[in-house]
């Protein structure tokens, strides 16, 4: 291969050389300056070929002598590590790290700071849709009116029967929420003042096969904090995953600091990652930054029996589809768990403490809040009482998650079960005089077009609603891609979704996708175009396909 | 702020009375105030400032120096055929006047016809009107020759707005690009008005062997009357002789019998600056590049796509200096970068996103055909003295195609994947 590549810089080096000989014995026309640039570009190819020609005698000579020539460089060029070895940061050692070079980091006004916010919240709900693959109507397992404790079963999916949903708090079922067609949509629980446990039944970790242990997560509601990829949706009764994946940062907009969300969960979560690694067959990896100024938490460096992954890049590289592309890429017929770094903690407190302990830190972020800060509840908590006393303006969009792909709520609403951040955000319901031509307002952006976000990447934005524009039709090409650290062509599969084509999404990769990883294109997206409804329509449509 | 919006909503028709004019206002309402729309809640809840019309319009803004240069250039050929004002910035006031006689009517036409056309469409189809048309009504007076009948241009314009963009499904949805359609359209239904000798310099009449000035009319008039009352040069009557020598031919008519034929009338920095005939915005070089820099500064142009057509291009005048079979091919390559609209061509036309590839890969492909091809049709295609239209035609045909490749690699390469898994 290298030959080749020689022999062809010798052809083109020969070619433009007789080329210029020829135009200088004719040019006296005025385009020296032209020929001064082609025959620098030539007295550089040819300092190129000499170098070439120099390292490749190098190495021949350093095989002949039997050097070890994987492990030393005998190259005049640096290998390409060595010369970005020192943007590595020294926390990694030695260790790989995978860059990715697509993304855009969003910087919004609002980032929560490291203190955790005194709340006191009076109900929870949990919510059937946020367990995706349930049948819409559950079966109740209390009454309303009904006392649970924290842990108490709650409801079924009847398709599953084995697999419980239980309360994140104690108290009284208050209420029984309706959506479309009647399926429930939020169970409330009035929470008692005191928190009180079930004691969980005891399990012997060392002691126990596989199927055992499925069968008791099930029995105790651990089984909901698994998500199952392709779909994202909750793990069937005997599905064995092949691997699990934990992202443990966070790089979407005003997303919680997870090292701090960690700090002192230490044996939780070691003990939440021993659980996972008897549940798969393969391993469990966890995603570590190596994007930071300082080294992740040392409970996920330090943590055993996984296999590490460092990463480093902009957003969506915290995502963890897009790490399991880059580890070992999904497909059709196998399965994969995520989990998200407070959802092992929970998991490793059913051993640790013997009970469903939800108990987590909510980032509540936003430009619209007096204070972002922390707060500690538990999962399912009413965003109205999180956000008591906090907001500074009642104009405002309510999102459990975050800005790319969390979902609108009201006060009245509850927090979605796997979230934990909240974003106030202005509704932008303004006009704006020539707004696609003057940058009225600074909000933030990835095109290059403007130029003042180009210049100074670092502005922070207070961003809102407005779309900035129509919708259209596709236009724009190359835009997706260049915010995906993937190698899928993302407006290629929302056409094969369009148009119903389930051989080409299967073929362009929609199994490695949910919504997250494909927002920062919808951001993005000149066209406005709704690639996150589109790909869950298509994932819909391939998940009632088998 | 807000008063503004409601003076300007008060006029808005109603929608179901009359969908053209509620169209219409919709049109020039969104263009005013970008609207108040807000993330549906089942998405991202923010979006990027960009969006179309912005894109859109900073093509238009890369366009605006060759319209002033080539609204400049059209009276300099004029008056350097007639043997007057020969110096390229003497008598600025007359070249830009008469440039600018010329260029106006051709930018209305196209814009009333093709807006026109799009916002009929629109009215029907019951969506609002889309930017497509802000661009192509930018690119199709620059690439048309000065002379150009308007009722010519009218059928062009129409031609391909319906049959290129509007018969496909509107904007985004073209196969080819819609400006070069048009230019295409008249290319071959009225050969004469476009390819020759005749039709590059402006307001020349040709009368068998003679040819001679035109007349000038009214509005050449009323500047005559504000200039004479400056006490600067005026157009006159018109109707002179032509200088003696004068051709009328452009570098690339000329190429035929080698670079010597060219440079008896064209030196290599007049063809580089722009002051030659040729179509309105496609002769100078240097305002091209500035444009094709802001495109690729703004990243609104694909800089694979120029860079590949630039490689294209170089690789196939290589090509055709090696093989070195007529003076035309024998012309250096690089010469060839010199003459005809390639930049142009390269910088405005093979980058529109819809009609070309839309995979980073396939656009370098498609680039570097494009530069291959065009240089084929320029030198050995002695019907066509320039390339570039027919070869960018030719490549948004073969877009999908090598979309389709790169594409279905992808697909064999995940497929390789499951098998080795399983």
């Amino acid at each position: 291969m290298r030959t080749v590549f020689t022999k062809f810089f010798l052809l083109a080096f020969l070619l433009f050389l007789s080329q210029t000989t020829f135009a200088q014995a004719e040019s006296n026309s005025g385009s020296n300056l032209l020929m001064m640039v082609l025959l620098l570009i030539v007295v550089l190819i040819a300092f190129a070929v000499i170098f070439q020609v120099g390292n490749n005698l190098l190495q021949m000579e350093a095989t002949k002598v039997g050097a070890d020539t994987e492990k030393n460089n005998y190259s005049i060029f640096p290998r390409l590590n060595e010369l970005f070895g020192s943007s590595k940061p020294s926390f990694v050692g030695d260790s790989t790290v995978t860059k990715l070079q697509q993304g855009f980091d969003i910087k919004l006004e609002g980032a929560a700071d490291r203190h955790i916010n005194k709340v006191s919240v009076s109900t929870y709900a949990i919510q059937p849709p946020n367990y995706r693959g349930i049948a819409p109507i559950p079966k109740l397992a209390v009454e309303i009116g009904g006392t649970v404790k924290a842990g108490d079963e709650l409801f079924y999916d009847k398709n599953e029967p084995d697999i419980k949903y239980v309360a994140p708090v104690s108290g009284e079922l208050i209420s029984l929420n309706r959506g479309d067609r009647r399926a429930i949509t939020e169970l409330v629980i009035l929470a008692d003042k005191e928190q009180q446990f079930r004691q969980l039944p005891s399990f012997d970790l060392d002691n126990s096969n596989r199927e055992q242990l499925a069968a008791y997560l099930q029995s105790v509601g651990a089984w909901s904090l698994f998500r199952h990829r392709p779909y994202d949706v909750v793990p069937e009764k005997h599905d064995v995953p092949r691997d699990i994946f934990i992202s443990t940062f966070d790089t979407a907009p005003l997303a919680p600091d997870l090292n701090f969300v960690v700090e002192g969960h230490g044996e939780a979560f070691q003990k939440g990652l021993d659980v996972l690694g008897k549940l798969t067959t393969g391993h469990v990896h966890l995603g570590l930054n190596a994007g930071g100024n300082s080294a992740p938490s040392a409970i996920f460096t330090n943590a055993e029996g996984v296999e590490k992954h460092w990463f480093s890049g902009q957003h969506p590289t915290g995502n963890v589809g897009i790490q399991i592309h880059h580890v070992s890429p999904i497909t059709p017929k196998c399965s994969v768990w995520t989990l998200g770094v407070q959802e092992v903690i929970t998991l490793g407190r059913i051993f640790t403490e013997g009970r469903w302990n939800t108990q987590r830190l909510v980032a509540v972020t936003g430009a619209e809040l007096n204070a972002p800060a922390y707060v500690n509840t538990y999962a399912g908590a009413n965003i109205g009482d999180l956000l008591k006393g906090n907001l500074n303006n009642d104009h405002v969009r309510i999102i459990s998650g975050d800005v790319l792909s969390g979902q609108k709520k009201g006060a009245e609403n509850f927090l979605n079960f796997y979230d934990d951040q909240v974003t106030v955000l202005e509704e932008g319901d303004y006009y704006e005089i020539f707004g696609w031509l003057l940058a009225g307002r600074a909000v933030p952006t990835a095109s290059k077009s403007i130029p003042t976000a180009a210049i100074f990447s670092d502005t922070v934005y207070k961003a809102d609603t407005n779309t900035h524009g129509e919708k259209r039709a596709f236009v724009v090409t190359g835009q997706y891609e260049s915010v995906l650290p993937m190698d899928i062509y993302p407006q290629y599969l929302m056409k094969a979704v369009l148009t119903n084509d389930y051989e080409k999404m299967e073929g362009l990769g929609i199994h490695e996708l949910i919504e997250e990883d494909i927002a920062l294109c919808e951001f993005v997206c000149t066209s406005k175009q709704p690639l996150q409804q589109i790909l869950r329509t298509g994932l819909d449509m391939m998940y009632e396909q088998g | 702020m807000k008063d503004l919006v409601d003076k300007v909503k008060a006029f808005e028709p109603d929608k179901k009375k009359s969908p053209f004019l509620h169209t219409l206002y919709d049109g020039f309402f969104t263009f005013l105030f970008t609207p108040n729309l807000t993330t549906s809640g089942k998405g991202v809840h923010i979006r990027d400032r960009m969006d179309l019309k912005r894109t859109m319009v900073i093509v238009v803004f890369a366009l605006t120096l060759c319209y002033l240069f080539g609204m400049y250039n059209i009276g300099h050929q004029h008056f350097v055929a007639l043997g007057k004002h020969t110096n390229f910035l003497e008598a600025m006031h007359l070249k830009l006047v008469y440039g600018l006689i010329k260029i106006l009517p051709i930018f209305i036409v196209t814009h009333v016809v093709g807006l026109g056309i799009e916002f009929y469409y629109a009215a029907k189809k019951g969506h609002g009107i889309e930017e497509g048309f802000l661009v192509s009504g930018a690119l199709i007076p620059l690439i048309m020759p000065p002379d150009l009948p308007l009722w010519i241009l009218t059928l062009a314009v129409a031609f391909a707005v319906i049959l290129g963009k509007e018969a496909f499904g509107g904007t985004g949805m073209n196969i080819v690009n819609i400006a070069l359609l048009a230019r295409a359209f008249i290319f071959f239904a009225y050969p004469t008005t476009i390819s020759g000798d005749q039709c590059w310099v402006s307001g020349i009449e040709y009368n068998g062997a003679l040819a001679s000035g035109e007349v000038y009319g009214w509005a050449h008039h009323f500047f005559d009357w504000i200039f004479s009352g400056l006490g600067a040069d005026v157009f006159g009557t018109g109707g002179m002789a032509v200088a003696d020598g004068f051709t009328g031919a452009t570098p690339l008519g000329l190429a035929m019998q080698g670079w010597t034929a060219v440079t008896e009338v064209y030196s290599p920095m007049q063809m580089f600056w722009g002051a030659i005939p040729g179509s309105i915005g496609e002769t100078s070089k240097p305002i091209i590049i500035i444009g094709a820099l802001m495109l690729i500064a703004t990243g609104i142009g694909s800089w694979r796509i120029m860079v590949s057509c630039l490689l294209g291009a170089v690789a196939m005048s290589v090509v055709l200096n090696i093989w070195n079979f007529d003076v035309y091919m024998n012309i250096p390559w690089y010469y060839h970068f010199y003459m005809g609209s390639f930049w142009f061509a390269m910088a405005f036309m093979a980058t529109d996103p819809v009609t070309a590839s839309g995979t980073n890969t396939g656009k370098l492909i498609y680039g570097f055909f494009i530069g291959v091809l065009g240089i084929i049709i320029r030198v050995m295609n002695p019907a066509y003295p320039e390339g570039w239209m027919l070869a960018i035609l030719f490549m948004n045909v073969f877009a999908p195609l090598i979309d389709h490749y790169v594409v279905s690699a992808n697909i064999n390469r995940r497929l390789k994947r499951v098998k080795q898994v399983a």
